[in-house]
């Protein structure tokens, strides 16, 4: 092997892929396993049943909804947190890692308290006919609490280490505010966005614990395929709940993948020639 | 296009950065600011280019009063010390950038033929499809010019435009900038600390010291007539040694030297090198070598006088000479200041 200068690669690489492998791998190697104990037919009634796509339909809608709203709020957040100085800014940025470290559960039973007919929110929002508890809206609204952080936590440090002088130069060069924004703003943002976005996504797709609690649980309605294979686990039918499982582990992993090579194709700049 | 600064004054804070500067540069000429870090002359700078607002006095681009233009409005073009290329363009891209956001419409076709015709002017042809991080400094720095030469400024400004250089790219860049000056024939004001530059291309230098002008005048005029000990000792390399005035002459050891319009009393007087002159004996000061640094043009050598100054001086490579060799030195030409 070529000589490296940095000390320690073999240690580091092989407790790295050891946890990895022990964390990550090997549940989901169990998942993948349980499923595939399923014949080919089994499987595919049980991903397919229409209970099952009404529930993809469900989470997929929701999830792409609170992303949508975290990747315009969150990049706003990120945006006044790294740009201006205003009273309270430090209790604000602290305010944002909130949602990971409330237990999900507390976050579901307070937002349905809030959004409840009765609810402040809820109450208000209820007079105007709009209902948010036990509806998919409840569902998008516990999605958006519980992945705001993603957003916020990867593009503010991008906008923070944004050099003054590329946007004073766009400025000298003549461009309007909108202009500057659009054009190097956002595109020296895009990577950063975009793992943000993908991780936001991701776990809005996995978010059980905030979500049972507001949504309802209808089948067909308010039901999340979280929940769909939590239902089957309790009835003992674990590669059911497998098989409806893996279709969200390729989901993330399938929308991982493609925020990867996204990522890569907004940075291809950075190669050398 | 003239700009004139009336009496502009800038406070960071509390800290004031430039204290009532006025200044005229006329139509076409290329005028430096020197100074050393701190003289508020990156400030004045980006006060004219509108990326700073001055707290009082006022700028004007010809007879127009741009104290409160916003720096989109004031057509200067600005080339950053550090360059502020867009990364994620193509070099053609950031210099196709002014004309693209432009309120001006310009076809595609005009667009690509004016980036063609400025990266030929910068020497840079054929480079148009690589990215910022994909070229050299000097590179970087060319296409920083044709970017801001893009939208046609009638005002050329830059920052420290060669301070992030090795030493042959720059005096290469510098002769370039000179000849692209001379083609355009545009008015352009840079910020440099290295007098050498300063002296090297521009028409005028303007030298500043803690946010004052201490003295503006031709490279000529600054390097004959350096008008205070400050100002000759941040051109270049000088000798200082302290003696008295007596009637319009300095008096020093072994004779004395011509000091007009300074009061009697005590005075410093600045020589450089190669104005200092060296020999076995004879009249003058005597001296010892304590030191000899062979240089390419010259030998530069380091000798003590009897009152315990040092002087440096540079004599010819042949001059034939060792350390702890006695002799004398005599001073050709001095700048004379009275001590306060």
């Amino acid at each position: 092997m070529r000589r490296r200068v940095l000390p320690g690669l073999p240690l580091s690489l092989g407790i790295t892929l050891f946890y990895v492998g022990l964390i990550v791998a090997l549940p989901i190697g169990a998942l993948v396993f349980k499923a595939a104990s399923l014949g080919p037919q089994d499987y595919w009634r049980i991903v397919s049943s229409g209970r099952a796509l009404a529930s993809y339909r469900v989470t997929i809608a929701c999830a792409a909804a609170a992303t949508a709203f975290n990747l315009v709020f969150g990049l706003a957040l990120a945006w006044v947190l790294s740009r201006y100085s205003f009273p309270g800014k430090r209790f604000v940025d602290a305010i944002v890692d909130l949602p990971f470290a409330l237990p999900t559960a507390v976050a579901g039973i307070a937002l349905t308290t809030l959004f409840a007919a009765n609810g402040w929110f809820g109450s208000v929002l209820a007079q105007a006919g709009i209902l948010v508890a036990y509806t998919p809206l409840g569902i998008v609204v516990a999605m958006t609490f519980t992945s705001l952080p993603f957003v916020v936590r990867t593009v503010q440090p991008v906008l923070e280490d944004l050099d003054p002088a590329l946007e004073e130069a766009a400025q000298s060069l003549g461009g309007s505010d909108l202009s500057i924004f659009a054009r190097v703003i956002l595109p020296l943002l895009a990577p950063a966005l975009l793992a943000g976005v993908s991780l936001s996504f991701a776990r809005s797709l996995g978010e059980f614990g905030a979500i049972i609690f507001i949504a309802g649980n209808q089948p067909f309605e308010t039901e999340i395929t979280a929940l769909l294979a939590f239902i089957r686990l309790e009835e003992y039918d674990y590669q059911a709940a497998a098989a409806i499982a893996s279709v969200l582990l390729v989901t993330a992993f399938a929308i991982l993948a493609a925020t990867n090579l996204l990522q890569a194709r907004a940075l291809r700049y950075m190669q050398r020639a | 296009m003239k700009i004139t600064l009336d009496n502009v004054v800038k406070t960071f804070d509390t800290f004031r950065a430039v204290h009532g500067v006025s200044l005229a540069i006329g139509s076409g000429e290329l005028v430096a600011l020197l100074g050393p870090s701190g003289s508020g002359k990156t400030t004045i700078l980006r006060m004219v280019a509108g990326l700073e607002y001055a707290d009082g006095g006022t700028i004007r681009f010809g007879d127009r009063d741009a104290t409160r233009i916003p720096v989109r409005e004031r057509g200067v073009g600005f080339v950053f010390q550090h360059y502020a290329l867009f990364p994620h363009m193509t070099v053609a891209g950031n210099i196709a950038f002014g004309m693209k956001v432009s309120k001006l419409r310009r076809s595609r076709a005009a667009i690509d033929a004016r980036v063609a015709e400025l990266l030929s002017l910068v020497k840079l042809g054929g480079l148009g499809g690589r990215f910022p991080g994909q070229i050299s400094g000097g590179q970087r720095q060319r296409v920083a010019l044709a970017r801001a030469l893009a939208v046609d400024p009638k005002v050329l400004l830059l920052d420290e435009p060669f301070g992030a250089l090795d030493a042959n790219v720059r005096r290469e860049l510098r002769r370039s900038l000179r000849d692209i000056h001379d083609a355009l024939g545009i008015t352009t004001l840079f910020v440099t600390h290295d007098q050498e530059e300063a002296l090297d291309l521009a028409d005028r230098v303007v030298i500043l010291d803690h946010g004052r002008i201490v003295q503006e005048g031709t490279p000529q005029q600054v390097c004959r007539a350096p008008s205070s000990a400050f100002v000759t000792r941040f051109l270049g390399d000088a000798n200082r040694l302290v003696a008295e005035v007596r009637g319009g002459r300095a008096l020093i050891a072994g004779g004395s030297i011509e000091a007009a319009g300074v009061p009697d009393g005590r005075a410093e007087i600045y020589a450089r090198p190669a104005d200092i002159e060296w020999a076995r004996e004879g009249a003058g000061i005597a001296a010892r070598v304590i030191r000899v640094m062979d240089r390419p043009e010259s030998r530069r050598l380091v000798a003590r006088l009897p009152g315990g100054e040092h002087v440096e001086l540079d004599m010819t490579p042949e001059t034939a000479v060792g350390v702890g060799d006695s002799g004398v030195v005599t001073l050709r030409r001095a700048n004379v200041f009275a001590l306060a």
